[in-house]
């Protein structure tokens, strides 16, 4: 819930109000309909997809397996687009993907300074923080700070490495795989991968706590 | 000190079915060719990177549909007059509505097809 934009008065009896916001919308759809330029089935299937198919499940399935198969992280490492497509995740947009490993020296961290690009096939749509301007202004600046926020306090010797998005390519980071987790398989990992480790704005979880 | 779920379900990305259907008109646009995802981009960061932009974000979608109607009215596929006016006959159309019942832009008691 937003809470924006409503009005609060009782309203009686058949009196409905759009948000201006809704009206605006619909404005829109109904020119692009009458236009043939898009078709609201095909929306509502979006909207589907969106909210139900595509999520960071399909990124800790990557990354689980990445964890797993040598072969599968250096190819993921070669040609992320390629390796991320063969588990059926594919960019709509014609994106390409970078995944990028985390190090004992090295942290990765991923935001968007110009507006808000994201790996949708792989993350579904970013959280709101990460499109908040004070993420997408500071995490260039201050990283370690950004992080510390997110309750992330890095050995200050780690490097950290901040990656700006673009339309056309989006970035994937793959966590270091926690002690603990030996033998366990992919299924078992994928539950040990958060979004915000694929983000770089946290850690995958420790087994003992998964 | 309780720990995050390792799996939660996966956040909800839309707060309002406005937002997902502003959304998924710029995924179908670029589908169909209207605009290249670049160009996208381009609008949108003008759009969240203005100075009223909100710290917390909570505007974002607000944000990307005044993208989108700026980007539709450079390319002459949606003019913000015709925008404002069928705004209006959606509203009109929206208090003509019983509560309960689906709103039709038909509904518009000035509608005049």
């Amino acid at each position: 819930m937003s809470g924006q934009g409503h009005d609060h008065h009782d309203h009686h009896h058949h009196d409905n109000h759009l948000d201006p916001m809704d009206a605006r919308v619909r404005a829109l759809e109904t020119i692009l309909t009458r236009k043939g330029l898009v078709d609201p089935a095909a929306i509502d299937a979006i909207v589907e997809t969106y909210e139900t198919k595509v999520g960071p499940r399909n990124g800790a399935a990557v990354v689980a397996k990445a964890w797993a198969d040598p072969a599968y992280a250096d190819w993921l490492k070669r040609d992320a687009t390629a390796a991320i497509a063969e588990l059926g995740f594919t960019g709509r947009q014609g994106e390409h993907m970078q995944a990028v490993f985390n190090t004992p020296d090295t942290h990765n961290l991923v935001v968007c300074t110009l507006c808000s690009c994201y790996p949708w096939s792989v993350l579904g749509l970013p959280p709101v923080w990460y499109k908040s301007p004070p993420y997408r202004s500071r995490a260039v600046i201050d990283p370690h700070g950004v992080l510390a926020e997110f309750g992330l306090v890095l050995d200050p010797q780690t490097k950290v490495r901040v990656w700006d998005s673009t339309a056309e390519l989006r970035y994937l980071v793959i966590p270091i795989r926690p002690a603990g987790s030996e033998g366990w398989n992919e299924e078992r990992l994928a539950g040990l991968v958060t979004r915000d480790s694929m983000i770089g704005t946290g850690l995958a979880t420790a087994p003992e706590a998964a | 000190m309780s720990r995050p779920d390792a799996s939660p379900p996966d956040p909800k990305p839309f707060d309002a079915p406005w937002q997902a259907q502003a959304f998924a008109l710029v995924v179908a646009l670029h589908e169909r060719g209207v605009f290249t995802w670049a160009e996208w981009a381009e609008a949108l960061g003008a759009a969240v990177n203005r100075a009223d932009a909100a710290p917390d974000g909570h505007d974002y979608y607000e944000h990307w549909l005044a993208a989108l109607e700026a980007l539709l009215g450079r390319k002459g596929v949606a003019l913000p007059a015709q925008v404002e006016e069928l705004a209006d006959a959606w509203q009109r159309a929206a208090h003509a509505t019983p509560h309960g019942s689906p709103i039709m832009l038909a509904n518009d008691p000035l509608a005049t097809s």
